[in-house]
């Protein structure tokens, strides 16, 4: 491995190809889109309306990659966020709650939902594929039992989570001031991450990165959000960036440190990765299974407030194969299908690539059941891709790049000790019947 | 028809990377006589049986094999199947949701226009079932039958296909005394009708009761074939073949300095975890002493790990009674979590589905069992966990090139290290190693044992659960021996021998030097 191949490796977070080629393929994807829509695609508008529109999938796919990391599935998100929604909305209309009062209990109500989902899966040890498939009927039917099927709307004071922006102050110098002072926030704290990082690494006495490398991270990066500054800053009078962009954002910060950082965070990745190993660890993988149940469905909570607040009303189809969208988004994202494997921040690459495919064949004018044909294929296509690098063993971003001509030496050892003579007798001295261990 | 062989195997030599497992092995197995294989664990008693049946084909071992009379060269177990030669595994391959009848001919079904013809199936079904004396309705599933019954299915559906020589892998291991006594009755039945049996098995006083000839496996080699019918052939004779080599200096030197009694478990009893008819512990009681190494010999499905980890926070089974006591004072401890805090290790002896997460890095391996002792506010110091891995890493000498290293990538030894350090960094009072030197080569084996013999030099207990009899003796101070779930002895290491512990771990009955 030469240095600059080590430098690509740190430069994509040491995780290969996997999270990188996905950024490679959402920016192709983007310039592909902005060539063939004439430019429309990364438009100020177009790009608003997208944050506006898609933000649902970016909540549920940080709930969602943290379940499947630890080896869960949620497929009632959907029905779960219209079930809120209507809640919300029938409690502004029937009861007059007040807005805030009413976001409140939208997510107490998320909460209690999830607590009920949580328990079948954590203690009476249902699978969360089926538990979750019975809620996906529960809710939908709860919703129509609310809303009485018809749509109930909701009041302005309210619907700005979902189609408000940051309010404008200051002198006028044709852009939303906002905006800016958002994006030289977010440049700052970049460049903060960037030398804290540095420091850190030299701290615990590994080698230290090329400056190179993190030179071109923070242009590539602070370049990325220079330009989505002005986008959002150029967009038409009155608009700016958007609140739920706001929301999106603060959950992705929170939950990105949360899986890294934290005890809890640790054990999700325990949980999936070797359940077994982590019960005789000491990890509680029932309280861990049962606050991720919880977790995912507060966020869907969160993403059917957002999406009644944009559409300013909330309807019985509300959130119809929203849990396809940010199941998608989790495997595109990079996350494996056993388990065990995966990052918020992958996710959150993967929701843009299903959002931008979504919007960009859409404004061709190309028609709803076949942008649905080619988003399919593309989750297959992520997937596939996925298990192929499995079973190769996960070749380098470079030794793909430059050809492919290394490949994965196969692992000798796990053969050789399988091979052993006293392995042969079974792998263990004594017979211990396979049996869940919590 | 007497004295003919049905059987001969010549000089098979059988080797897998790095480890030969089989080394010039041969026997003579005579028609008509049911023949003993005998051996410790890991001696190549399974691996013998493995090439005869094809399971590695020909061409991947050396040596011939002359049965009926001619060579033959399996490539896989339908041909020898076909030949005759039926092999019935210590793990049961039936199907629990399908019916007797259903399973019985499986891959073998009686058809007629390619539809199964369930009269003739029925009816054949009865035939078998008779021929093996179990008496169940043949519709019923498999699953709502136990152990000892599923066996003889298994037999049934070996008989179906014509076998003229039949292999039992430890088929009463998971059987109690009246269905064994059945299924070695069974045998010798077989025996008075012509068929040829081999039948591996730990348990001696059953070998010597059935078997009219017994060879004998050490090691990977041959010792001796004794001829049982001739007479003066007994379990302290068969003992002394299987464990008769020399206790090398393959432990390092260590002057043990033994503490006063800290650790105690009273009476344990804890029931098979499915099958409430067994227990897999039966009134267990031992101890340990500060700095003291207990060793607990016992052979395949004996009860040792069933013991340790039910021990160690109710993982395992149902547990219906018995105390620990530590420091003087009954504790509770109801899950792992609180025999870590109570400080319990406990090193499993499957590192790969029991022991390790294998998508960790080593250092995230390594602090995954105490997270709470390097976090703040449920916030993991990641600069500590690089530090207190790269100790481990140094200390263990772990063969990785960093901590960010994947424990996938590295070898049996080195993960077994990662293991103990991940325990070691808990800081346990009590640490129970079950198979710790377990498929790892012998360079990374002394150096394991250094590490035990310096945490127990800390004072630390230590409890060595090991099928290998040299290690017990070689390490430990003080061994117990456990036979079918109970504890049958207990013996200072030094007056103990290989010969007296497989006494007490084959029976219940107590050796002479026991005081």
């Amino acid at each position: 491995m030469s240095k600059f191949s080590d430098g690509m490796r740190t430069l994509t977070g040491g995780r290969g190809l996997s999270q990188y080629s996905m950024i490679i393929a959402l920016v192709a994807i983007i310039l592909v889109f902005e060539i063939w829509t004439g430019g429309y695609t990364l438009d100020p508008t177009n790009v608003i309306n997208m944050v506006q529109q898609y933000s649902y999938i970016l909540i549920l796919a940080i709930g969602m990659v943290m379940l499947i990391i630890a080896g869960h599935i949620d497929l009632s998100v959907g029905s779960v966020a219209a079930f809120v929604g209507i809640v919300v909305a029938q409690s502004m209309a029937v009861w007059h709650l007040p807005a805030g009062l009413a976001m409140l209990l939208g997510l107490v109500v998320g909460a209690l939902v999830g607590a009920w989902q949580g328990f079948w899966v954590a203690y009476v040890r249902v699978p969360a594929f089926i538990v979750t498939l019975a809620g996906q009927l529960i809710f939908r039917g709860a919703n129509q039992v609310v809303g009485n099927s018809t749509a109930v709307p909701t009041p302005d004071s309210y619907n700005w989570i979902g189609n408000g922006f940051l309010p404008d102050f200051g002198p006028d110098f044709g852009y939303s001031n906002p905006t800016l002072i958002l994006g030289l926030v977010v440049i700052a704290a970049l460049i903060w991450k960037e030398v804290h990082d540095r420091r850190k690494r030299v701290r615990m006495g590994a080698s230290p990165q090329p400056v190179w490398v993190s030179v071109v991270r923070l242009v590539l990066l602070c370049g990325i959000t220079i330009f989505a500054t002005f986008l959002f800053a150029t967009g038409r009078v009155g608009t700016s960036f958007p609140i739920v962009g706001i929301i999106a954002g603060v959950l992705i910060l929170v939950y990105s440190f949360v899986t890294s950082s934290t005890v809890f965070g640790r054990h999700i990745y325990a949980v999936g990765g070797n359940a077994s190993a982590a019960v005789l660890s000491g990890v509680k993988s029932r309280g861990v299974n049962f606050l991720l149940m919880m977790n995912m469905s507060i966020l869907a909570a969160v993403a059917g407030m957002v999406f009644v607040g944009n559409a300013q009303a909330s309807g019985p189809f509300d959130g119809t194969g929203w849990e396809l969208d940010a199941i998608a988004a989790v495997f595109v994202g990079g996350a494996a299908i056993f388990g065990g494997v995966g990052t918020v921040a992958g996710s959150i690459i993967g929701a843009f690539v299903m959002a931008f495919l979504a919007n960009g064949l859409s404004l061709l004018g190309l028609d709803a059941s076949w942008v649905s044909i080619i988003r399919g294929l593309v989750l297959l296509a992520a997937v596939a891709f996925d298990v192929y690098n499995k079973t190769q063993g996960r070749p380098s971003i470079i030794g793909l790049l430059l050809g492919g001509f290394r490949r994965k030496k196969p692992n000798i050892t796990e053969e050789a000790i399988q091979a052993q003579p006293q392995g042969l007798e079974k792998p263990s001295g004594d017979q211990v019947d396979k049996v869940p261990l919590s | 028809m007497a004295n003919a062989p049905i059987l001969e195997m010549r000089g098979i030599t059988k080797r897998f990377p790095g480890v030969v497992a089989l080394s010039d092995v041969s026997m003579t197995v005579t028609r008509g006589e049911i023949h003993a294989i005998c051996g410790e664990n890991g001696a190549g008693k399974s691996t013998l049986m493995k090439v005869l049946s094809g399971v590695y084909p020909y061409g991947t071992y050396e040596g011939e094999i002359i049965y009926e009379g001619e060579e033959v060269r399996f490539s896989d177990t339908k041909q020898s199947e076909s030949a005759g030669i039926a092999i019935i595994h210590q793990e049961l391959a039936l199907i629990p949701q399908l019916s007797i009848t259903e399973n019985l001919f499986l891959g073998n079904e009686i058809s007629r226009f390619g539809t199964i013809d369930w009269v003739a199936s029925q009816k054949r079904a009865r035939e078998l079932l008779d021929l093996v004396g179990l008496h169940e309705d043949p519709d019923a599933l498999i699953r709502t039958l136990g152990v000892g019954k599923q066996q003889l299915v298994e037999i049934a559906k070996a008989l179906h296909k014509d076998v003229k020589l039949l292999i039992l892998d430890e088929p009463t291991a998971a059987l109690n005394e009246a269905e064994s006594q059945h299924l070695l009755d069974l045998l010798t039945g077989f025996k008075a009708s012509g068929m040829t049996a081999i039948l591996i098995s730990h348990k001696l006083n059953e070998v010597q009761r059935v078997a009219d000839s017994i060879t004998i496996i050490r090691d990977g080699k041959t010792v001796e074939t004794l001829d049982v019918t001739a007479g003066g052939v007994d379990e302290d004779r068969i003992i002394r073949g299987m464990v008769g080599r020399s206790l090398e200096s393959r432990f390092p030197q260590r002057t043990p300095r033994i503490g006063e009694t800290f650790f105690e478990v009273r009476n344990w009893t804890v029931q098979h975890p499915v099958d409430p008819d067994r227990l897999v512990c039966k009134d267990e009681s031992f101890y340990v002493r500060r700095g003291e190494i207990v060793g607990f010999a016992g052979l395949m499905g004996a009860g040792r790990t069933e013991l340790a980890m039910s021990v160690f926070g109710r993982s395992y089974g149902t547990y219906l009674g018995g105390e620990i006591i530590k420091d003087g004072r009954p504790i509770q401890i109801t899950n792992v979590h609180e025999a870590i805090e109570n400080g319990m290790g406990y090193v499993s002896e499957d590192r790969k589905t029991l022991g390790l997460n294998l998508l960790d890095t080593v250092k995230r391996a390594t602090v995954s069992a105490r997270l709470e002792k390097i976090s703040r506010a449920g916030v993991v110091d990641e600069l500590k966990e690089y530090q207190i891995a790269e100790e481990y890493r140094q200390a263990l000498r772990i063969k990785a090139n960093s901590v960010d290293e994947g424990v996938s990538k590295l070898s049996g030894g080195n993960q077994q290290k990662v293991v103990l350090a991940k325990w070691m960094f808990t800081d346990p009072e009590l640490l129970i190693l079950d198979e710790p030197t377990r498929g790892i080569d012998v360079g990374a084996k002394y150096e394991i044992y250094n590490i035990i013999n310096q945490l127990a030099a800390q004072g630390k207990g230590i409890v060595l659960i090991s099928s290998e009899l040299p290690e017990l003796l070689g390490m430990s101070d003080r061994i117990y021996t456990i036979f079918e779930g109970q504890i049958t002895n207990v013996l200072p290491a030094e007056q103990a021998d290989p010969e007296s512990l497989m006494v007490s771990m084959t029976s219940t009955r107590r050796t002479r030097q026991a005081a």
